[in-house]
């Protein structure tokens, strides 16, 4: 497969990505903000970071980049495209996914391992991962707080687009195991269509054990089982939400 | 000519800076603080022969689309 990893000013794990996707065998190249093409991948990663210096806000400068507009056709075609950290903050701020990325409940950088409950088994991001599994990822965000008003959590729940919580090793939602003070302990989340999901973990930096741990190899795993097989992960044909931004 | 726009997080959204700064100023002694919200301030320098209703239609759309995030932050725009 292959994958295309954006490259902003600023974003520090674009190399990350790659070698985490070349680990698992498949080609990923940088494609610089400044391109109005994507080439020809098989799906977008938006990797982490803190692209434009996050000025302004987290994402929001990146969002009107030249890549980010060839992202939109992507996505509105129906490719896969996932954000980790910054990345799921610029594609909130791109109107991709619901919600928004604020300060940590505690102001303070979280750089740590955390646990994560998959929510939804059922989609491109997360169908290679067993049913039991409480996954141990890295968080390393100072703006990782997911917030949505009430009906937009509410939509999020009946579509079933919350993909991972925040929990403890047990696989409990404890409020000592959210690390930042998100709604509902939400980690990451997929727009209605399901092709298209963020996260704030980087499951990039757990894919190999020498890193501490390769359960993040589940979520680019399940990404290609999807590719391959699009019956795998529920690709659904229903029409994008109307963006209210 | 001068465009100023303040941004502040909606009531509605958690804002542990506005607590903290309210909490210090409570611990220095200053009495009667019942809320802070710390938000953004933008000063927009514009020409000088710019009509005063198309700049406030331009900037209303930047910041809605742009310089706030509709989401989590409300904004006021004036213009001097």
């Amino acid at each position: 497969m292959k994958f295309a990893v954006l490259q902003f000013p600023a974003s520090n794990c674009d190399q990350d990505a790659v070698h985490a996707l070349q680990l698992l065998g498949h080609h990923a190249g940088l494609v610089w903000h400044k391109e109005n093409s994507l080439g020809d991948p098989d799906a977008v990663i938006v990797p982490g970071g803190f692209s434009y210096g996050d000025y302004l806000r987290c994402g929001a400068i990146a969002r009107f980049s030249p890549v980010m507009q060839a992202v939109q056709q992507f996505a509105a075609d129906g490719g896969l495209v996932l954000g980790i950290c910054n990345g799921f903050q610029v594609l909130c701020e791109a109107g991709l996914l619901p919600g928004a990325l604020i300060r940590n409940r505690d102001l303070k950088f979280h750089c740590e391992q955390v646990f994560l409950q998959t929510v939804n088994f059922d989609t491109p991001f997360t169908n290679k991962i067993p049913r039991e599994k409480v996954l141990r990822v890295p968080i390393a965000h100072g703006e990782g707080c997911y917030f949505a008003d009430e009906a937009t959590l509410a939509s999020l729940e009946a579509n079933e687009q919350i993909l991972w919580r925040y929990c403890n090793a047990h696989g409990e939602l404890t409020e000592s195991a959210n690390p930042n003070g998100s709604l509902r302990h939400i980690a990451g989340i997929c727009n209605a269509r399901r092709n298209v999901a963020g996260l704030m973990p980087h499951p990039e930096r757990a894919c190999e054990e020498l890193l501490g741990g390769a359960d993040g190899r589940l979520i680019f795993e399940s990404m290609i089982a999807a590719l391959r097989h699009p019956a795998n992960g529920g690709m659904h044909l229903i029409a994008p939400p109307t963006l209210t931004r | 000519m001068k465009a100023r726009i303040i941004i502040t997080p909606k009531k509605a959204v958690l804002d542990p800076q506005g607590k903290t700064v309210q909490s210090a100023l409570e611990h220095m002694g200053y009495r009667g603080v019942t809320g802070v919200h710390v938000g953004k301030y933008l000063e927009i320098d514009l020409a000088p022969d710019t009509d005063r209703e198309t700049a406030r239609q331009a900037l209303n759309e930047a910041a809605h689309k742009f310089l706030s995030n509709p989401v989590i932050e409300d904004y006021r725009l004036e213009i001097e």
